[in-house]
Parts: C-alpha cells; sequence; structure tokens
C-alpha cells in the first residue's frame, strides 16, 4: 500500500509538474527573449479554461474545446501583442507589471460580465471519465491525458527551439536581440509568434485543468504564482529550464504537502504538526526558490551561459 | 433624496398627519459582489430584492431605498463601507456583512453608532459569545452549525472512522471543532489544506488510503469545486460518503453537477424543504434570474421579511435605534422563514433547524433530498457566554 500511495503520489507531483511547464513555457520565453514581464499570463490560461467550457458545452466534444481554446489562446495573444504589448517592449519592468495588471482585471471583470461569478460546467471527455487501477489504487484516467499533452508539448518544444531555424533564431534573439535585428531578422516578428504561441500554450493549460478545476474568473492568479517560481528556479528564458523546474516544483509541492506533516508528527506532537505541517508544505516551493536563487541566481538550467 | 429634505418632508409629514412620520426606509446592502465568492453575495442581494419587489419596494409600508456596496472580500473596505452607511447615508438599517472576517472589521462602528446590523452570510463565535451586542444579528446562522449537523449525522449513521479535510485558516478550524462537538467515534486524521489550494490529488491519494468510514471537508466556493470534482474523478464517491458544509451547494451545484451526486450537506436551507411558501420562493427566484436559489439567496429573502415585521412593529419610526433594534428581535419569531422554525436567541442568533440535504439525481435532474434533521431547533454553543449588557 505504501508503494502504491508512493506511485500515485508521484503521478501526481508529475501531473501538476506537466500543467505548470504548460503556463511556464510561455512565460519564460517572453520574459527570457522579449525581457517582457507578463502578468497577464494568467488570464490567458482562465480564458483557455472558459472556450472549453463554452465549446464542449455546446458541441459535447472536448476535442473540439481544446482545439478552440488553442484557437482563442493563439488569437488574443495575436491581439494583445499588436495591440498593447508590442507599445510596451521598451518601456520599464514596473510598466509591464502596471499595464498587464490591468489587463488582468479587464479579463476577470469581462468573463464575469458575460458568465457571471459561478463557475462554469466542464464535463470530462467520453471515455477517460473512469479510474485506472495501479496497484490496487485507483487513478482518475484523464490525468493521464494530462501527463500525456504535457509531455508532448515538452518533446515538440524541444524540438522547435533546437532543431529548426526559427529556434535557433529564438536562441539568438535571447542572448542579443539587437544583434539579430541587425543580421536583418524581423525581431518584431518573431516577437508577435513567440507571444501567441506562449498564449497558445496557456490556454492550453487552462484547457486541460478545466475538467478537475473549477472555472471561474479569477482563476489565473493562484497559478500564475506558482508558474513565476518555475521560470524562477528554470533559470529565465530557458524552456528546458522550465521544463525541469516544473517537474521539480510539481514533485516538491505534491510530496511535501503529503509527507511533511506526516515527518513533524514524528518529531511534535498531532496538534503542533497539523498547523505547522500544512503552513510548512506550502512554503516549501518559496523555500526551494529562495535557496536557488542565492546559490544559483541565474537559475538551474539556464538558456545560456555567461 | 438627501438628509435635510427628508427632514424636512418629514416634519411636514409630521404636521399633515399629527405625530406620524413617513420617511423612507434606508438600508445599506453590503455583500461581496466581485472576486471568487462573488456568486454568494450576488445571490443574498437578490434574495433580498426578490422580497422587497414582492412587497412593492415597501418595508413595513414605507417606501424602502437599498443602497448597495461591493465589499471585494476585504475587512478593510468593510470597514469603510460600515462607516460610509452609518456616517455619511445614515441608513436605518445594515444588511449583508459579508463574512466573517470583513463582518468583524465592520463592527466598531456599527456597534458605536447602535445602528441596526443584519448579516446574511455569518455568525461568528464571538459575536454569539462574549462579543454578543444589543443592535447586531444574524440572520444566517452561527458559523458551526451545518458542520455540528454533519458531526451529529456522522454519529447517528454510525460511521466509527472519519477522515476530517478543511482548508488552514480560522473558520477551517471552527468546521472540524464543530463537527467533533457532536462526533464522538474515531477521527482517523486531520487535513488543513492551503486556502485556494486548486488540486487536491495528493490529499485525495492520502485519504483513499487511509481507508475511513467517510470524510467530513468544509471547501467554500471554488475550493469545493475543485475538491468534489477531484473526489468524484477519482472514484471515491461511489466507495466514500462525503459529508460537507458550504461546499456542494446552490452555487456551486450547477458547476458540479453528477461529480456531487451522493454527497450529503449540512445546510440550514435547500431547495428540498418543504416549508410554507418555499415552492413560491424558488419559482419565482427561478423565474427572475434564470437560476435556481441557493442557501444564501433564502436568507437574503428572509432578511427583507424579518425588516418588514420589524418596520411595521416602530410604525415606521426607526430614529429609536435601540427600540428598532428591539423590534428586530421580536420580529424574528413572527417570522415565516422558508427555513422553518426561526426565532432569535438572547444572542440575536437564529435558534433554527439544521438539516442534511443529499445531492440525487432525478432522471437526470441534479437536485437535493431531504435526509433528516440532525439539529432541530439548535441554538449555538457560545450563546452562554453571552451576557446581557
Amino acid at each position: 500500500m505504501t508503494f502504491s500511495l508512493l506511485l500515485a503520489q508521484l503521478l501526481n507531483g508529475l501531473q501538476y509538474g506537466v500543467l505548470l511547464f504548460l503556463l511556464a513555457a510561455g512565460l519564460t520565453l517572453v520574459f527570457g527573449i522579449m525581457s517582457f514581464v507578463n502578468l497577464a499570463h494568467g488570464s490567458l490560461y482562465m480564458l483557455g479554461a472558459y472556450a472549453v467550457a463554452v465549446v464542449t458545452g455546446a458541441t459535447g466534444s472536448f476535442a473540439l474545446g481544446a482545439l478552440a481554446a488553442l484557437a482563442t489562446g493563439t488569437v488574443v495573444g495575436m491581439l494583445l501583442e499588436s495591440v498593447a504589448v508590442s507599445r510596451l517592449y521598451r518601456r520599464d519592468h514596473l510598466d509591464h507589471v502596471l499595464a498587464t495588471f490591468g489587463l488582468v482585471l479587464f479579463f476577470n471583470e469581462v468573463t464575469r460580465m458575460i458568465w457571471g461569478p459561478q463557475p462554469l460546467f466542464v464535463a470530462l471527455p467520453e471515455g477517460l471519465s473512469g479510474t485506472i487501477e495501479i496497484f490496487g489504487f485507483t487513478y482518475p484516467a484523464y490525468r493521464f491525458l494530462i501527463i500525456a499533452v504535457g509531455l508532448a508539448v515538452a518533446v515538440g518544444s524541444s524540438w522547435l527551439i533546437h532543431r529548426t531555424r526559427v529556434g535557433m533564431l529564438v536562441r539568438a534573439g535571447s542572448v542579443n536581440p539587437q544583434m539579430v535585428g541587425a543580421l536583418g531578422v524581423n525581431i518584431r516578428l518573431l516577437n508577435a509568434m513567440l507571444f501567441a504561441l506562449g498564449a497558445a500554450l496557456a490556454a492550453l493549460a487552462g484547457a486541460m485543468a478545466a475538467p478537475i478545476l473549477s472555472v471561474q474568473s479569477g482563476m489565473g492568479e493562484p497559478v500564475l504564482i506558482t508558474t513565476l517560481v518555475v521560470i524562477v528556479i528554470g533559470g529565465i528564458g530557458s524552456v528546458s529550464g522550465a521544463f525541469y523546474a516544473a517537474i521539480i516544483v510539481g514533485l516538491t509541492d505534491t510530496l511535501g504537502r503529503t509527507y511533511l506533516p506526516l515527518l513533524m508528527r514524528e518529531f511534535a506532537s498531532r496538534d503542533i504538526a497539523n498547523a505547522a505541517g500544512p503552513a510548512l508544505a506550502s512554503m516549501l516551493v518559496y523555500l526551494l526558490m529562495a535557496v536557488v536563487l542565492a546559490v544559483r541566481p541565474q537559475g538551474l538550467f539556464p538558456a545560456h551561459k555567461g | 433624496m438627501n438628509t435635510r429634505n427628508r427632514w424636512t418632508l418629514s416634519a411636514l409629514a409630521l404636521v399633515a398627519a399629527a405625530g406620524v412620520a413617513h420617511a423612507d426606509v434606508k438600508i445599506g446592502f453590503s455583500a461581496p459582489l466581485s472576486g471568487p465568492v462573488a456568486a454568494v453575495g450576488q445571490d443574498q442581494y437578490d434574495g433580498f430584492m426578490l422580497a422587497l419587489e414582492a412587497r412593492g419596494g415597501k418595508l413595513g409600508g414605507q417606501p424602502a431605498q437599498v443602497l448597495r456596496e461591493d465589499d471585494q472580500l476585504k475587512p478593510e473596505l468593510g470597514n469603510q463601507i460600515a462607516r460610509k452607511f452609518v456616517d455619511r447615508d445614515k441608513v436605518d438599517a445594515i444588511v449583508g456583512l459579508g463574512f466573517s472576517n470583513v463582518l468583524m472589521a465592520s463592527l466598531p462602528r456599527i456597534v458605536e453608532s447602535g445602528t441596526v446590523a443584519i448579516a446574511t452570510n455569518a455568525g461568528p463565535s464571538v459575536l454569539a459569545g462574549k462579543g454578543c451586542v444589543p443592535n447586531v444579528f444574524s440572520v444566517a446562522w452561527q458559523n458551526d452549525g451545518s458542520a455540528e449537523a454533519m458531526g451529529k449525522y456522522a454519529q447517528d449513521t454510525g460511521y466509527k472512522r472519519v477522515y476530517l479535510m478543511a482548508p488552514n485558516y480560522q473558520a477551517g478550524k471552527d468546521y472540524i471543532g464543530g463537527f467533533k462537538r457532536f462526533y464522538k467515534g474515531e477521527v482517523v486524521d486531520e487535513v488543513y489544506t492551503q486556502v485556494n489550494q486548486p488540486d487536491y490529488s495528493a490529499e485525495i491519494a492520502q485519504l483513499q488510503a487511509a481507508a475511513p468510514d467517510a470524510v467530513f471537508v468544509f471547501y467554500p466556493g471554488g475550493m469545493g469545486v475543485n475538491f468534489v470534482k477531484q473526489f468524484s474523478q477519482a472514484g471515491l464517491s461511489k466507495k466514500l460518503p462525503l459529508l460537507s458544509a458550504f461546499t456542494v451547494d446552490g452555487t456551486t451545484l450547477p458547476s458540479l453537477r453528477d461529480a456531487a451526486v451522493g454527497t450529503v450537506s449540512g445546510a440550514v436551507w435547500d431547495v428540498a424543504l418543504t416549508t410554507q411558501g418555499n415552492r413560491e420562493f424558488i419559482d419565482s427566484f427561478t423565474t427572475k434570474y434564470g437560476r435556481a436559489p441557493s442557501a444564501y439567496a433564502a436568507v437574503g429573502y428572509d432578511a427583507a421579511n424579518l425588516l418588514d415585521i420589524a418596520v411595521r412593529k416602530v410604525g415606521g419610526n426607526t430614529s429609536d435605534k435601540a427600540a428598532f433594534a428591539a423590534a428586530v428581535r421580536t420580529a424574528g419569531s413572527e417570522l415565516q422563514s422558508l427555513r422553518g422554525p426561526f426565532r432569535f436567541n438572547h444572542n440575536n442568533l437564529p435558534i433554527q433547524n439544521y438539516y442534511a440535504f443529499q445531492t440525487v439525481s432525478e432522471g437526470g435532474r441534479i437536485t437535493a433530498k431531504l435526509m433528516g434533521t440532525p439539529l432541530p431547533e439548535h441554538q449555538d454553543a457560545y450563546a452562554a457566554q453571552c451576557k446581557p449588557r
């Protein structure tokens, strides 16, 4: 039982990790390459979840819903880039934060005006609503889909960055954007594409999370904070760093939440462990980030050396 | 109408009607109307306005004016709103007052001014016990009540080993405490999770491994949707009875649907009650707002009817605040509450039934079924600490 429980917890950590990766990939690219702080990334996640809720609700097909979420993310990402973000690249980081925080409020209010404050219903995809038995333990089948999609995106983005011309420009742009621009590459177009790609991935994360979470206005903010932790640990601008860091954060958080309170009971009374355990477990990823910042401020897996 | 005009008119009316003041009744309504718990505040407001509308916009025969404010679930904002209602708007009564933390922050000015205040969503233990005041009421519930009902239900049903879960903050601990006050069996484990945690897969795996007879959780709002969905997706809803308070309710049920089927909730109201006027309330609410009402809406509705009786008792003269507060207290006993038997205890909190409802699927429609009344005409555990002053 203990082994199968540990296995289930490792799966939980992996699944949380890949979900974080979908969010972190876009955020780290935009932050690392365009040096743009995008707090509205969580809003794109929320829009993805709403797109799935609406389209799956109307058509009954989760696949169509996920496609709609990708399309929504891409279109909204492109619009955002051309209307707001592209005007802010040259400005200070504080302006980025201010402007994108405004966008967060805007998107939260818009969804509330259109769909109301009540959370929306999203059905599990047909055929994945059951559970899978692993060593006498039941595990929700849908969570395997999340893991599969997350890993597929990780492989795809690794290929895109390391094996294609666009990827080469992205890597070059993250080191020296001025030089890439001087060589005649349309850096503005590249930026717009990257931003839209990041937005689409965020929307995909929202779509994948929609059947297991409460789809409601403001759902993007809590997850954004963890995503920022991930990109700091992984090294800003590094997609592979974001992947490893997302898995590390996912596992740390899940295993910490599970085993830290139990561990504390060995040393302290049950009451104290019950009070301190969860508090400490919720701090764990931030402690990890603090340690990483102290020891390796450039992140564990930085995009480029020096 | 500004205050001076109102006074002039009142004076005129006083002369004309020889002693009967016909001023408007001014109500300040505050609730969380934006953010993650906006659905809760909106239901209270809609319920209140529905009752007011049914009375032709009048309370106790006097034209009523309702000022609405959004507290955003922020205590400091609740405090400001209470000050605004008391000092600037000079309202006759404040209704709503949001969640416990917001209510507690709003109290100082309300207590000082003596203005009648009627909470429709909170009944913190302090207010029920040592900190009770004559002009502050909760028409809703004492916070522990629903959890106590579930504890009693678990005890009566004969569950031997129960697993408890709640968010790691004061209310979470209060609910677990309330459950344990009436449950005498073994508590397998008490798990406190982060506030607003989205994913419970790790905790659900632990819970599954512990194999208890039943689980009791308190996860309000979006947290409840997350937990119940994931609990059901892990295939546990068929194996393990899930008891809850403020987790599966009218505001979360539309997004849970089948995932909530089988769960049992402790509550003061649900659509399954056959109390007088309940059917009409559900129908008119559904027609007007296009959704089913929740317990929050029912309490808002009761609050308006309570004020109607109280204003009538003082003949529309709400200027004597102490007399008006006393009228609200006695109005409680006359209120035909949607929840069944209702009256105010000496601490101004309700003595009422706490029910157990099960979410069931009837011909594809998800609704609630009454399982019993674990705590009939229940008074809270703190009333004894409330000393008259």
